[in-house]
Formats: structure tokens, C-alpha cells, sequence
């Protein structure tokens, strides 16, 4: 089995599918500016590079496609974890990946700022453009990837240093050593965490708990102010208030930067993000691939799924 | 499926599956077990068991006395060593220089502790920097097979006689030239590198990948990453791992014996211009002297020395301990 291709199950002239409510409110591209906010001419412009159904969602109508991945595929020794990944990535939207264990979404994941790359046996096919640059160019220096595409982790990771240091370490190392205090102080504020912290910012970082130390870790990433925060399953290890706040964190967040968030959790997905992707294993030929299901706006995917592997994992039949 | 949760549609009309089983016949089961012990008897030893737990009593009593007596061997060095040489020490023992006649009583090892404290400064400062280099290029520079090769040559190079490297660095250093103290210095830092970098290797394998990660992902260059994040994580260990082997190397005898043993019994800090004074030697040909005064100083200066590498290699397991305990 393949992944279905976007642009044939979306088609609303083909056989067979399930008519969704977004087809029939905004069949033809040219009626997808009535659905923007504004319509623009530059949001007309921008559909030449989008496929027709990430046209159809009335969210990504006019936002610049930051991450254009395309048959993605990536292999651990021989092994293939992913294969035929196709979908975009928007600007200041949060993006969820969802599916279930073993299918791929973490290697998608670390693949969008090269993490994967110190992982023996690791190779990748396909393209990731970035903001139109190929990720995978013989040129392209991967510090300077992750310097514009900072990671959150499963596991709260602070640096044995004080909180202060925590934040502070990677701007001192970038030459953004000026206003030092402020910047520190402005990633906590961001991470929601000054008030808890700021009598104590010379402690060590390993005394916070877990969901301090997450939001710790978050401010360290935005303390750089990259462009997009890439979330691997930032709540898994939180107590349900913890993750309350990331998820709140994340609203407010996503103003400003582009959020992919890779998580377990459906109700999370369906609570925090403005498109979900749905990826699930394809165990077909004896091996055992992540694939891309389904990519949509959230509510389409909780509600009204294309792919019936969708719908069976999004009513927790399986997975 | 209709059902909104998902669940399979009941079959109430067929029969339990399980009531099916217990209605057969019990030959269906299997054939019934004969010769079952009696599950009804008092919990005493029985069949070959006592035999079993004879011998098992047996191993655990050899394998007590073969520990106990590599304890022993140490208490006992420890104990005739302390027992002939603690009586010698005094304050004038540690601070005067040895009378010129090594018949005469009275006198000190001044000389050799200053010069073995030269040599292994000396030798820790070479041997340091690059045995934590080569452990930081194994654990974060090196690909699979030269990581391996490397790991190897390491092994290789502990396991080398030191009398070999004494050999090596006398063709090197001596021959045409003359003994130094920079000679031992430089014997005991070949010694020494292989254990300093691979003790820094393992305690580099224990930072965790997460802080790694974490250190990668902020668009900070490796190298930044290792000084910042994974050299400070595994500073207590590092440490450790060089106390060791000052610990091992302040004993190294062999290759100084070539390289730093003919030298006037006085204080000198200079290890490049004449062969240094140094505890080790200093034993040695003490104790080859036929009389009585020089024997109980190489008793004297043995005991000193042992007890620096005991101190050396407690303060280093202590070090280790709080470094483990901290992360």
C-alpha cells in the first residue's frame, strides 16, 4: 500500500470517496480566497505552489509553506523507517503528527533539523526544501540548520548549569551576547516560567521538576529565537497540569514561530494543533514502513477522515 | 461498523468456547501426571537436594577464602611495610637530604619526593591533555572502524612492559644525551595516556545522549557542545580517571631506573638538566645496600610511597563516587 496521493482522494470528481464539507464549501481553487481572512493577491499568487488540497483548508490559504517535503524517505541501516512522505508545512501554524509507535513520526521529525544525521546507518531520499533551500545540500551546514530550527525533547534534558546558564549558554556561544539579562528573562516570560524561577536563577536547573524543567528546555529553544520549534512528544513524561501549561505555552507561542508537534496523545493533537498528520505503518511486502495517511485541518481529521486507517485510529480502534 | 466505538458485535448465540473445553473428555488434556512428589509433606530438604546444597555450601566457602586472601596479600604488604618503614618517619626523614654515606644513620628522602612530585607533574601534564583529547576523538570525532582501531591500539599500548617504553625513550632521549628527569617524565606519560584516555572515554560514554541532543539542537558547533556541555557533565570523572593513574605511575619503577638513576642525593627541581632524585629508585638501590641504616630508609621511603598512592587512589574513588551521585 501506498500513501493515498492528497491531490487524487481529495479530488471531488473522483469515484469512491467520502464527500468532506470542505470539498463542497470550496470545490475549485479559484473560490479558496473567499475562505481566507483577507483575501490578498498574494494569497492568489501563493496557490501556484500548494497542492489542491492543502488549498482546500481555508488555514493554509496564503501562508508560506516553510517546510515543502517531498517523497520523503529515510532508511536506518538497510532498514526503511519512512517512505513516501509528501506535505507542507505552514508559518505560524502548529502542526501535529500523530500515529502510532514504531510508524515513523519522531524520524519525520528529527529529519526537519537534521538530527537524524548522527544516527549510524541513517540515509534519506526524497527532498526537504526550507523556506526553499534543500535541507540535504552538499552546502548546507547543519549547525546553521538547527540555529534556525531549534528541538524540544520526550525527555526534559536541562544542562547540569544553573537556570540561568541553561538559557543563557547557546546566545553566548552565537555572539548574541548583548542584553544577555533581558534575553534571558524574555525566553522565561515566553516559556511561562519567570515568575516560578526568577528568585532563583543562579540554581541549579536539575532542582526544577519535570514540567518546569520542559519549560525550561523550551526556553532554552526560543532563547535563540529560531524560526520554527520542532516538539517531540514535549508532554509524554508531564503530570496532566504540566501539560496544560505546554499546551497553553504552544497558543501563545505559535505566534511567533512555526510549531510541529509530534505527540501520542490525539486529545492533544485535537486540542493544540491546526493540522494533524496521520502516520501509520504499512506492513505490507513483510516490511514494516511509516507512511503519511492522511493530512488535513485537525477537525477534518478527528471528524471527518478520508482514509478509513484514519478514522479507525482517531475513534481508538486501533493503534 | 455501526457501532461508534468500535467494538466487535457481540454472538451471544453461540456457545461459550470455554464452556465447550471443560465438557469434553479429560483425556483431551493430556495424560494425567504420575510420580508427583507429595505436595502435602513437611518443607524439609529432600531427594538430592541436601546433596546439592553440600556443594553449593562447598563453592561459597572456596570462593569466600580465595576473596579473603586477596585482601590479605594487600593487608599484609601494607602491614610489613608500615610495621619496618613507620619508624623511620620523622619530619627531618621528609625534609633532609641522605647523609653521603649510606652507612650512617639519620638523613632523609627529601630529594627523591621532591624529584617524583617534578617527574609526575611533569609526566600528568603531558599525559593529561592528550589522553582526554584521544578519549573526546573516540567518544565524539571517531567513525565506527577507527574508533574501534583506536580502542585497540589503546589497550595495546596499557598492556606494553614498561620496561620497553623505559627502552624506547633511553634510545630516544638518553642515548647520546644524558639521564633527565624530562626522560622519566616522558616514559611514565606513555604509561599513563592509555589509562587516563580510556577511563575519560567510559566516563564520556555516561553523558547522557539527551544532553547531547539538547547541545546539538541549539545551532551550537561540536566543539562548543563538548566544552560546554559533556566536558563540565564529566569533569569529577575525568579527574578521577587522572588520579589513578598518577597513583600507577608515581610506583613505575623500570623506566626510571634507565632514564633518571644516576643522580646527586640533593634537592633539585630541574628535570631537564640532570637525571632526578625519585622515591622508586631511590628504593631500589637503597635496598641493595648491605647495610643496615640504608635498608630501614628504603623501608622508610617505600612506606611513603605507599601511602601516597593509597591517599591517591582513595581521594580518586571518593572523587568518582561524588561525580557519579551528582548526575
Amino acid at each position: 500500500m501506498r500513501p493515498p496521493d492528497p491531490s487524487d482522494t481529495a479530488d471531488p470528481g473522483a469515484p469512491n470517496v467520502r464527500p468532506r464539507v470542505r470539498i463542497n464549501t470550496a470545490p475549485q481553487p479559484a473560490e479558496a480566497s473567499r475562505l481566507a481572512p483577507n483575501g490578498s493577491p498574494a494569497e492568489t499568487a501563493s496557490r501556484g505552489i500548494a497542492t489542491r488540497a492543502q488549498q482546500r483548508s481555508a488555514r493554509t490559504v496564503g501562508r508560506e509553506a516553510i517546510f515543502d517535503v517531498q517523497d520523503l524517505a529515510v532508511s536506518y541501516g538497510g532498514a526503511q523507517a519512512i517512505a513516501g512522505v509528501t506535505l507542507q508545512i505552514h508559518r505560524n501554524l502548529i502542526t501535529a503528527i500523530i500515529g502510532p509507535s514504531g510508524c515513523g513520526k519522531s524520524t519525520f521529525l528529527r529529519s526537519l533539523n537534521r538530527m537524524n544525521d548522527s544516527v549510524p546507518g541513517f540515509r534519506l531520499a526524497g527532498k526537504i526544501l526550507y523556506h526553499g533551500h534543500d535541507l540535504y545540500d552538499g552546502a548546507v551546514d547543519r549547525v546553521e540548520v538547527r540555529r534556525r530550527i531549534g528541538m524540544v525533547f520526550q525527555k526534559p534534558n536541562p544542562f547540569p548549569k544553573s537556570i540561568y546558564d541553561n538559557i543563557a549558554w547557546a546566545p553566548r556561544n552565537l555572539k548574541m551576547k548583548d542584553g544577555l539579562d533581558e534575553r534571558v528573562e524574555r525566553a522565561l516570560r515566553a516559556a511561562a516560567l519567570w515568575d516560578e524561577v526568577k528568585d532563583r536563577l543562579n540554581q541549579s536547573a536539575l532542582g526544577l521538576s519535570g514540567g518546569q524543567q520542559q519549560r525550561l528546555c523550551i526556553a532554552r529553544a526560543i532563547a535563540i529565537e529560531p524560526d520554527v520549534l520542532l516538539l517531540d512528544e514535549p508532554a509524554s513524561a508531564l503530570d496532566p497540569i504540566a501539560t496544560t501549561l505546554i499546551e497553553e505555552l504552544m497558543q501563545t507561542l505559535k505566534n511567533r514561530y512555526t510549531i510541529v508537534i509530534v505527540t501520542h496523545n490525539m486529545q492533544q493533537a485535537a486540542r493544540v494543533a491546526e493540522r494533524t498528520a496521520f502516520f501509520s505503518l504499512d506492513v505490507s511486502a513483510g516490511r514494516r514502513t511509516g507512511v503519511l495517511v492522511e493530512y488535513d485541518d485537525t477537525e477534518v481529521m478527528f471528524t471527518q477522515p478520508t482514509d478509513r486507517r484514519t478514522s479507525d485510529y482517531v475513534t481508538g480502534r486501533f493503534g | 461498523m455501526s457501532d461508534p466505538f468500535g467494538r466487535p458485535p457481540e454472538t451471544t448465540d453461540l456457545p461459550d468456547p470455554a464452556v465447550q473445553l471443560m465438557t469434553e473428555e479429560p483425556e483431551a488434556m493430556g495424560p494425567p501426571a504420575t510420580d508427583l512428589p507429595d505436595f502435602s509433606g513437611p518443607l524439609t530438604p529432600s531427594g538430592h537436594l541436601r546433596r546439592r546444597q553440600l556443594i553449593s555450601r562447598l563453592a561459597e566457602v572456596g570462593q569466600t577464602t580465595a576473596a579473603l586472601l586477596a585482601v590479605a596479600v594487600l593487608g599484609i604488604v601494607v602491614y610489613s611495610v608500615a610495621e619496618r618503614g613507620a619508624s623511620v618517619l620523622s619530619l627531618g626523614f621528609l625534609t633532609k637530604d641522605p647523609p653521603l654515606l649510606a652507612g650512617s644513620a639519620g638523613g632523609g628522602i627529601a630529594p627523591a619526593i621532591v624529584g617524583t612530585a617534578v617527574i609526575m607533574a611533569l609526566a600528568t601534564a603531558i599525559a593529561m591533555p592528550i589522553g582526554i583529547l584521544t578519549a573526546l576523538y573516540l567518544t565524539e570525532f571517531a567513525g565506527r572502524w577507527s574508533g574501534r582501531a583506536f580502542r585497540l591500539i589503546l589497550d595495546l599500548l596499557n598492556g606494553l612492559p614498561t620496561i620497553v617504553v623505559g627502552l624506547f625513550v633511553f634510545g630516544l632521549l638518553v642515548v647520546g644525551h644524558h639521564q633527565s628527569g624530562f626522560a622519566g617524565s616522558f616514559a611514565l606519560a606513555i604509561i599513563m595516556l592509555p589509562l587516563i584516555a580510556r577511563a575519560t572515554q567510559e566516563v564520556l560514554l555516561l553523558v547522557p545522549v539527551g544532553l547531547r541532543e539538547a547541545a546539538d539542537a541549539l545551532g551550537v558547533s561540536h566543539w562548543r557542545t563538548v566544552r560546554g556541555v559533556v566536558l563540565p557533565t564529566a569533569r569529577g570523572g575525568i579527574l578521577t580517571a587522572t588520579v589513578l593513574a598518577v597513583a600507577r605511575g608515581a610506583g613505575e619503577t623500570a623506566p626510571l631506573i634507565l632514564l633518571s638513576s644516576i643522580f646527586a642525593n640533593t634537592v633539585s627541581a630541574n628535570p631537564f638538566g640532570q637525571a632526578l632524585p625519585n622515591i622508586p629508585v631511590y628504593i631500589f638501590t637503597a635496598s641493595e645496600s648491605a647495610e643496615a641504616n640504608g635498608f630501614s630508609r628504603a623501608w622508610g621511603a617505600a612506606f611513603v610511597l605507599l601511602v601516597f598512592i593509597l591517599l591517591a587512589s582513595i581521594v580518586g574513588r571518593t572523587l568518582s563516587r561524588r561525580s557519579t551521585l551528582s548526575r
